[in-house]
């Protein structure tokens, strides 16, 4: 059955993500089925969207603050630094997760999975990254749950991610898994990057320095874009 | 040596949790109405997809998630020559990249921009 569902690895497919990827059955109808055509030029610099601090409300970073009760789970710190691939920090740059409860659950009226609800847990967070680049979650840690994606499928469990970078053309939306996740050898989405070494890349890390004694345990993973073609030039670079 | 770039995964099912929470969908207050359909290779609409645009003249940017006929709409600036559209959506595992041409969109009212994801005709997709 996991033959169908995770196929062989094939670094020679390149590091990015399989769009076609035939595991994961929704792709089926909905990815391009002719090959993408290249733009001859771009019209304008395409800068991203900037974000200031008027699209954040307080306790918009702390998932586990945002109701009058505490939700339930075990509470974690995610933390990381956005960055290009020259390593140069992406300062001020709006970072967006959402996310399952500690149940499995999504607090989204299309998840029926029977697991319950946290009246005190909506699972969306955002922040902008700071100077260095770097963002910081509180939150809890989501649980594994079950999709009908093929007979006994399980989400391994994970925390959505969507970042804007500089330009319009790193706009990147993925997903953060934990480390030692048994489920990340039987999910098709994860497998759909066929290079195992750029998988590793959506593994975060344990990250025992961030950690608050007798509070929280911290988990730590940066996020690195592509090249900004198209963007105006950095004046700080 | 360039650091290697984290993979994209797919947007999800329930992307509406944390990214739709505002009225992020006006792009200009004072502008038209640009609306339309998200469809499958089957002609299906897609009720659970995303769009984003970048008006990249005035640097404006806007989202909109679909509805169940796979509806997204928008509000615009009239007078730019083209809109920069991604499109986000359970399914795909990384988002596609297309551009709206505001002269080919004809007749009165609001502006029509469907997009076809496979199909008979479908929308061009660009390399990002």
């Amino acid at each position: 059955m996991t033959d169908d569902v995770v196929l062989p690895d094939d670094p020679s497919l390149g590091p990015d993500v399989q769009i076609d990827y035939p595991g994961y059955r929704s792709t089926r109808w909905r990815v391009p089925a002719r090959p993408l055509q290249t733009l001859p030029e771009e019209l304008h610099a395409l800068d991203g969207p900037v974000f200031g601090e008027d699209v954040l409300q307080a306790s918009d970073n702390d998932l586990t603050r945002q109701h009058d009760g505490e939700p339930l789970g075990e509470r974690i710190i995610v933390s990381g630094r956005l960055l290009d691939e020259d390593g140069r920090p992406i300062r001020n740059s709006l970072v967006e997760i959402w996310q399952a409860n500690a149940g499995g659950r999504y607090r989204h009226e299309v998840d029926q999975h029977p697991a319950p609800l946290d009246p005190n847990f909506s699972g969306a967070g955002r922040c902008l990254t700071d100077d260095d680049g770097t963002y910081r979650f509180v939150t809890i840690k989501p649980g594994s749950y079950p999709w009908r994606n093929h007979p006994n499928a399980w989400r391994p469990a994970h925390i959505h991610f969507s970042v804007f970078g500089r330009a319009f053309t790193q706009r990147l939306v993925t997903q953060m898994y934990f480390p030692g996740d048994p489920l990340m050898a039987y999910d098709p989405i994860i497998h759909a990057v066929r290079d195992p070494q750029a998988r590793e890349l959506l593994i975060a890390s344990f990250d025992l320095e961030s950690t608050e004694p007798e509070w929280a345990l911290a988990y730590r993973w940066d996020i690195v874009l592509g090249p900004g073609n198209g963007a105006t030039p950095l004046e700080d670079a | 040596m360039a650091l290697p770039r984290t993979p994209s995964q797919t947007v999800g099912p329930y992307y509406a949790i944390g990214l739709c929470r505002r009225d992020d969908n006006v792009l200009d207050p004072d502008g038209v109405e640009l609306t339309g359909q998200l469809l499958d290779g089957q002609g299906e609409p897609i009720g659970d997809g995303m769009v984003e645009l970048l008006d990249p003249v005035a640097r404006t940017w806007g989202r909109s998630g679909t509805d169940r006929e796979g509806r997204f709409s928008f509000r615009v600036r009239p007078d730019v020559e083209a809109l920069e559209v991604l499109v986000f959506a359970r399914g795909l595992l990384r988002h596609e990249r297309t551009r709206c041409v505001l002269a080919d969109l004809h007749g009165d009212g609001p502006l029509v921009f469907d997009i076809h994801m496979q199909g008979q005709n479908p929308t061009v997709f660009y390399e990002v």
